[in-house]
């Protein structure tokens, strides 16, 4: 107990008997209410260890008497919150690609879920925005493998390429070098040819005319004829300007010689129709689909 | 100050009872004069203002709400007579939040805590609830001696006190009936709290403002003022010398005398003080304290103390003010027989109403010329430039339009930067192919997707500033936003 016997000369108020450079504390206690609401804060704060999770344990934390859990008020929420958009699903998944790219409100709302699907799963390869990288397309430009219509999208979400899905897309770039159909120099110069559909330079005393020869044998049953691809076999176009694995020679003579085939996973029964939907509608409004 | 103590009379308090100290009831008497009358019509103003404001109408046109001071959570809306503010412009409640500061550090450099003794709503109500008691239970006197009685199971006694607690829940209840009401359509929300089909949000706010009210009004009284709230203590440190506070001028009325006393002493040609020691400043202080031991924390400079002793000092003839709006330099001042001076315009004052002026203007300037057709743009991140195949170079943005008025508008977006490009509105097929055109409904925002290619052989160097431009086609208004436009 503190001592209160000491007594302040000039108000003749006891003193706490605390005393700072001659200064004395007066004891000066304070208002009933406001003790008897502190000591009810201390009261409420053991009633909140007993029945919240509290304490840290060295694996886990007391859980409280009633079990209470935010984890399990999320996901309570997040089931109400499904419940909620329920309905905007539903007509999302009743409505047409067409349609919905028609509606604001439906263009909006698939835009919005197909952003956090895509987030959630095509970003690791494509990129957050869908800007992807070398062997995996940027889905914001406008040359497309296998088509970028919406329902070309739709069907490549769907079923994915190279994917052992039976609808899957199929078709792959031989390994010509690999397999020994071309010899090197002739793959040099085919690769020269083809950098001269593109409107790229070529190399020094590449033979054109050799080149177009190559290429009329090998590569024109996929590539079309001029090298313009086909997107029933996933061929690129190859006068573009867009290369997905590079367009400089050295890289034109690994594809040609290695040969190409990325894959991509279907996405049937992984994600329910409506959400392919929504995601197909995103990805063709990123600004690449036909 | 006064008072001389011998400090070997003194006995230790005795400190046995419990830690805490039990509250000492004030009974504020009542009081008549200048301040009281100041402190009545601006209780009837702010409270005036508080329960009428949710029904004064404003007329905003089709389909907005007529109220004319709403606060619209659901769709997130403030209206304030003919101003109307969305989310995006939280930051006029800054300023307002800024000026308001300000404007108490103004009035406190000015005349003390007079924010406290007039205009606070503890005070406000607490008056109010005074009033109430004093009406019921009679005076000062009357109410100690009543609180006293032994005998308080008197039918009468418990009637008043019956009385007295429905008045006080009464006016608690119509207080927090009113808060509500700043938040729906004041009508139809009266109507629907009477036939209990009003949103229970309605009913837990004003239950929560009723038992707020009668406490803290009913109750707490000037304790809030003293231990809760911080004001007191910010304006201590905030103060400085020239702050007229509520003073007793001790130089004029020490040493007390009686007042028989004072005029045998007067005419003897000696000095005495005005005081009588009639103890009427205590008596009618609602804090419960003696202003003449000095300034002390606990006043909230309400001035009755002023006017009970002017009361005093007409009856005994002697010239009023013996306690008033003053501080202790002019104390000093006249003790040493100089003129006392006042100081209002000071560094202080200049400075708080600089910025309150400054902050003011600001908001009316940007108020005065707000549009009501915005524009935000956001620059894709990822990629941020995108090579087609043909060579152009297009660039992505998510455009936020703000249609902040009363009606729909027909808008058409251009974008000027890379020569020749061309602008693209996601989802939108428009008549006009490079000027897209679209209808935001009243009162909302849209945000659209748009994508700006600029051709091959105009590709520009790395990145240049494109504007864009949102026309009413209806209107001629303009709103327009930058960004850049990069190469890859
Ligand atoms: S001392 Fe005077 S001004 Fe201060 S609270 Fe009491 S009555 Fe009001
Ligand atoms: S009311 Fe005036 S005269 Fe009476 S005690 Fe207070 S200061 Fe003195």
């Amino acid at each position: 107990m503190t001592d209160h016997s000491d007594v302040d000369a000039v108000t003749g108020k006891s003193t706490t008997g605390h005393e700072w450079d001659g200064i004395k504390e007066l004891n000066t206690p304070l208002p009933r209410w406001w003790v008897i609401s502190f000591y009810l804060t201390i009261v409420w704060s053991i009633g909140y260890w007993v029945v919240y999770p509290a304490w840290p344990l060295i694996q886990g934390n007391t859980t409280g008497v009633f079990g209470y859990s935010s984890r399990a008020d999320v996901a309570v929420e997040l089931a109400n919150l499904e419940k909620v958009r329920g309905d905007k699903m539903v007509a999302l998944g009743a409505a047409s690609l067409a349609d919905i790219e028609k509606d604001p409100a439906l263009l909006a709302l698939a835009r919005a879920k197909g952003k956090t699907v895509f987030g959630d799963n095509c970003a690791p390869c494509h990129g957050s925005g869908g800007a992807g990288a070398k062997g995996y397309p940027n889905l914001n430009d406008d040359e497309w493998l296998w088509g970028g219509t919406l329902d070309q999208i739709m069907q490549t979400i769907q079923y994915g390429v190279r994917s052992g899905h039976a609808k899957t897309h199929e078709g792959q770039m031989l390994a010509f070098g690999k397999d020994g159909v071309l010899k090197g120099d002739e793959i040099v110069t085919v690769a020269n040819y083809v950098r001269s559909l593109a409107g790229l330079p070529t190399r020094n005393g590449f033979d054109a005319a050799k080149g177009e020869k190559i290429f009329a044998e090998n590569c024109v049953a996929c590539h079309g004829d001029g090298g313009k691809g086909n997107q029933e076999l996933g061929a690129p176009d190859l006068t573009d300007k867009i290369w997905l694995y590079g367009s400089d020679e050295a890289s034109l003579v690994e594809t040609i010689s290695q040969g190409r085939a990325g894959v991509m996973p279907a996405w049937e029964g992984r994600l329910d129709p409506a959400t392919v939907k929504a995601m197909a509608v995103y990805v063709h409004s990123l600004g690449g689909g036909k | 100050m006064n008072k001389t103590i011998n400090p070997n009379e003194l006995k230790p308090a005795d400190d046995t009872g419990p830690l805490y100290a039990p509250r000492k009831k004030v009974y504020p008497q009542s009081v008549k004069g200048t301040f009281r009358r100041i402190k009545w019509g601006l209780m009837a103003f702010c409270l005036g203002v508080y329960y009428l404001l949710p029904f004064v109408r404003w007329n905003r046109g089709l389909g907005a709400p007529n109220q004319a001071v709403l606060i619209d959570l659901p769709n997130s809306r403030f209206y304030f007579f003919f101003i109307e503010l969305w989310p995006q412009e939280v930051y006029y409640f800054t300023g307002l939040l800024i000026v308001a500061a300000v404007a108490l550090f103004l009035m406190n450099s000015i005349g003390g805590r007079i924010w406290c003794g007039y205009l606070c709503p503890q005070t406000v109500w607490t008056d109010l609830f005074y009033a109430v008691e004093r009406l019921i239970e009679g005076d000062r006197r009357e109410r100690m001696k009543k609180d006293k009685s032994s005998d308080p199971m008197k039918l009468e006694r418990i009637s008043e006190i019956v009385l007295k607690h429905s008045i006080w829940l009464l006016i608690a209840w119509w207080t927090g009936g009113a808060w509500v009401l700043y938040f729906n359509d004041a009508p139809t929300l009266v109507k629907e709290l009477l036939t209990f089909q009003a949103p229970m949000i309605a009913y837990i706010w004003i239950g929560i403002l009723t038992a707020t009210t009668y406490l803290l009004a009913g109750y707490m009284r000037e304790q809030v003022c003293t231990y809760m709230c911080p004001w007191p203590r910010i304006q201590a440190a905030l103060t400085d010398e020239w702050a007229l506070n509520v003073t007793y001028r001790y130089d004029r009325g020490e040493k007390r005398t009686s007042v028989k006393k004072a005029a045998e002493l007067r005419a003897l040609g000696e000095h005495v003080g005005d005081c009588v020691d009639c103890y009427q400043c205590v008596a009618v202080c609602p804090t419960g304290i003696d202003i003449r031991n000095g300034p002390q924390m606990e006043c909230i400079q309400c001035g009755l103390c002023i006017d009970a002793c002017d009361n005093v000092m007409t009856k005994i003839g002697r010239p009023k003010r013996l306690i008033g709006y003053d501080n202790d330099i002019n104390i000093q001042r006249r003790q040493e027989g100089k003129a006392p001076v006042y100081r209002i315009v000071r560094a202080r004052t200049i400075v708080y109403s600089a910025i309150i002026a400054a902050v003011g203007g600001f908001m009316i300037y940007t108020l005065a010329t707000r549009s009501l057709l915005d524009v935000n743009v956001l620059h894709d991140r990822n990629p941020v430039a995108v090579k087609l195949s043909d060579g152009s170079i297009r660039n992505a943005y998510t455009v936020r339009l703000l249609n902040k008025s009363g009606y729909d508008r027909v808008i058409a977006i251009d974008a000027h930067g890379p020569a020749n490009a061309t602008v693209h509105v996601i989802g939108v097929d428009s008549v006009t192919p490079d000027r897209p055109m679209i209808v935001i409904p009243r009162d909302s925002t849209s945000e659209l997707r748009l994508l700006v290619t600029a051709p091959a052989d105009n590709n520009p160097e790395k990145s240049i500033p494109v504007r864009f431009h949102v026309t009413d086609i209806g209107l001629g208004e303009v709103a327009s936003a930058t960004d850049n436009f990069v190469s890859p």
